[in-house]
């Protein structure tokens, strides 16, 4: 998994422009899947046929990251943008960029001070994207070219290290967890979605299209064990989160506690999730369509939506173990 | 002077109050489609047939309300407090004339007057104004006002040599390209026209309209806000007046489908037409709700630069307007099913 997780965060996926990492994905399940679909937005379904007995279930890992699009090219060749998705200003100081033609840029940010602006956070807005132009007309970005933060994956000791864990981490666990499916009850539609990070907008026409009875999101959460963390119990290595609740929904109870029954059975440590912001393509897909019994498995993740989130290679493991006996035994709710 | 534009600009229809707009353009459109009708929330659907050489079924957009307000209070000191529909700026509503409810009674918005304002009130962005239906008229309209009367904004369309002035561009301006695209030839494809409703409180027109017709493209006809003017700052416009009309890569409702952009801009380039990127970022359009409204729709937006968007006081350019009516068109009938097939 831990190839494949670097292929995946490699790949270049901000929301809208997630070809290049749905063709990785297509050419790891395609052996794997009864049926693959691609649709209109771009969600990826990879369908596993159960034997008739089960349900009719989702399981969706988004494949897009957060990312950049360029909105202004100045007179000196510098490159303004604004956000997809939730980028936290912070993070952009220094930053290398990869737009979608493989162009190269650092960030940096208007009257840069250096020591005497430390206790300042101008907005994305108030940053620009050098690329080695030196006007407007040489510019190779031009309005409305998509980028991403770029950064390669690093592994230490049991840590992986990577840009965009958030979601390409939870499309490794989707993807292992139908390759290790041997016999299934249900018909499991694993989705690839799209363009989760600017409002869950893939998964809700995905589940209009499958009408699921069962949606299981599988997303990080962000951990809280650091230095005065994030006021939630979420510790790296302790086992997948099973989600409760977040800020877009209240799980499926009757899912949350045979999700929690199924770990238990299996011998697999896991720690339920009450997330205060944020939320999964579960939200949209519990209330699209006809509605579905809706829940999530939530990967303990450093430092979300920075240059470098990381991740715990057992919490990773743990999550395609949970996955495969919920997805494995029958659902009744 | 076209005729279309001020017909259609000089009509009110503030969001939940369509119906005129609606009356207008089945007048406008009848002779020219193979059928239409009202929908449940009062969306015009117009299906104009194809000839037959694509299977595609294609839905073309723009919205018939426009901002306005709501009348909250009943009147009785010959005031009326409201509300805003749709996104309105303080700062633009004093001394703007009104019509209320359905038999126009007039009204003028108020503020103290300068004489009797400190410098302090008079920098400041007014809060608590009222429309003044004038204080003896009250026996006189005798309840013809009522709580719950939208009201529209008053202004005449006007041309002003390359340009015109008037209110409600957005999206008559969208209404009156597709009246333009319907009383032309047959597309390859059946086309339906939607006119929807409630765009600017929240896109509840489109909505429905999507799931109703299940397009299997979409192509949104909107009036974009121009900010061109005069800036000492190294800042690309919004979009441009004269400059073409604008297509969408992303705002904050919506990635636009980057086959259909991709294919909007080809099509220009082959006609000739110039045209301009719509700047990233914030606002949307109602191809966010079409594009979700059910299975996934490829979407995209053409949108007409008008300056003082949502004001009772829009600027267009009537060359703009032309190559907007032209761009839809060259772009529609160039769409075929490869436009939006997937190799991957």
């Amino acid at each position: 998994m831990e190839a494949l997780t670097k292929k995946l965060v490699e790949a270049f996926g901000p929301c809208g422009f997630e070809d290049e990492v749905r063709d990785l994905i297509r050419e790891e399940v395609a052996p794997y899947a009864d049926e693959i679909e691609v649709d209109q937005m771009g969600n990826l379904y990879a369908l596993k046929r159960g034997d008739g007995s089960g349900l009719k279930v989702a399981i969706a890992a988004h494949m897009d990251e957060i990312g950049l699009i360029a909105t202004h090219i100045t007179e000196e060749g510098f490159v303004r943008f604004t956000n997809l998705g939730f980028i936290i200003p912070h993070t952009l100081m220094g930053a290398r960029v990869r737009f979608a033609d493989g162009t190269l840029g650092v960030v940096s940010r208007d009257k840069a001070r250096f020591v005497a602006d430390m206790d300042k956070m101008p907005g994305v807005d108030q940053h620009f994207i050098d690329v080695g132009a030196s006007s407007r007309d040489n510019c190779p970005v031009k309005i409305g070219t998509p980028g991403v933060i770029w950064q390669t994956m690093e592994v230490q000791g049991s840590r992986w290290i990577a840009r965009c864990h958030d979601d390409r981490i939870g499309c490794v666990i989707g993807v292992e967890a139908l390759k290790r499916l041997a016999e299934t009850p249900h018909d499991v539609y694993f989705v690839f979605t799209v363009q989760e990070e600017v409002g869950t907008r893939g998964a809700a026409t995905a589940a209009n299209r499958i009408e699921p009875d069962v949606a299981i999101a599988v997303d990080v959460t962000p951990a809280s064990d650091v230095i005065e963390g994030f006021p939630m119990q979420m510790k790296l290595g302790d086992g997948p989160g099973i989600k409760i609740k977040d800020m877009g929904m209240i799980a499926h109870q009757g899912l949350a506690r045979l999700m929690q029954r199924r770990a238990e059975e299996a011998g697999i440590p896991y720690q339920p999730e009450v997330l205060l912001v944020g939320s999964t393509d579960a939200r949209a897909m519990q209330i699209a369509g006809p509605g579905s019994a809706a829940g999530a498995i939530s990967i303990p993740n450093r430092y979300t939506h920075t240059t470098s989130e990381v991740v715990d290679a057992a919490d990773v493991e743990n999550s395609v173990r949970l996955l495969v006996e919920i997805l494995s035994k029958p659902i009744a709710l | 002077m076209n005729a279309l534009l001020k017909q259609l600009t000089e009509v009110n229809g503030v969001s939940g109050d369509e119906k005129a707009v609606r009356l207008l353009l089945r007048d406008l459109i009848k002779d020219h489609v193979d059928d239409y009708w009202a929908d449940a929330v009062g969306n015009l659907i117009a299906l104009k047939k194809g000839t037959g050489e694509s299977d595609l079924r294609v839905m073309v957009d723009a919205h018939m309300d426009e901002i306005g307000l709501v009348v909250k209070s009943d009147g009785s000191d010959g005031t009326l407090e409201f509300d805003k529909l749709g996104g309105i700026d303080n700062r633009t509503l004093s001394g703007k004339v009104v019509h209320i409810g359905k038999d126009k009674i007039p009204g003028v918005i108020g503020l103290k007057p300068v004489h009797q304002s400190s410098i302090r009130e008079r920098s400041a962005v007014p809060s608590d104004l009222r429309i003044d239906i004038g204080a003896n008229k009250k026996e006189e309209i005798n309840g013809k006002v009522k709580i719950s009367d939208h009201v529209a904004f008053v202004s005449s369309y006007t041309e002003l040599g390359p340009t015109a002035i008037g209110k409600a561009f957005d999206d008559r301006a969208g209404c009156a390209a597709i009246v333009e695209l319907l009383r032309g030839e047959r597309y390859p494809f059946d086309l339906y026209a939607a006119f929807t409703v409630q765009e600017e409180t929240g896109m509840a027109g489109a909505l429905v309209a999507s799931y109703r017709v299940k397009p299997d493209v979409a192509v949104v006809l909107e009036c974009t806000p121009a900010y061109d003017l005069p800036n000492e700052k190294d800042v690309s416009a919004n979009t441009k007046l004269g400059a073409g009309p604008c297509i969408y890569v992303m705002d904050n409702r919506t990635m636009h489908d980057p086959r259909l952009v991709k294919h909007v801009m080809e099509s220009a380039e082959k006609h000739h037409i110039p045209f301009q990127i719509r700047q990233p970022g914030g606002g949307g359009t109602n191809a966010g709700k079409i594009q979700q409204a059910h299975i996934a729709v490829p979407v995209v937006t053409v949108g007409l630069p008008g300056r003082h968007a949502h004001t009772p006081n829009g600027m267009i350019s009537l060359d703009d307007y032309k190559n907007y009516v032209k761009l839809a068109d060259a772009a529609l009938r160039e769409l075929t099913r490869d436009t939006i097939t997937r190799n991957s």
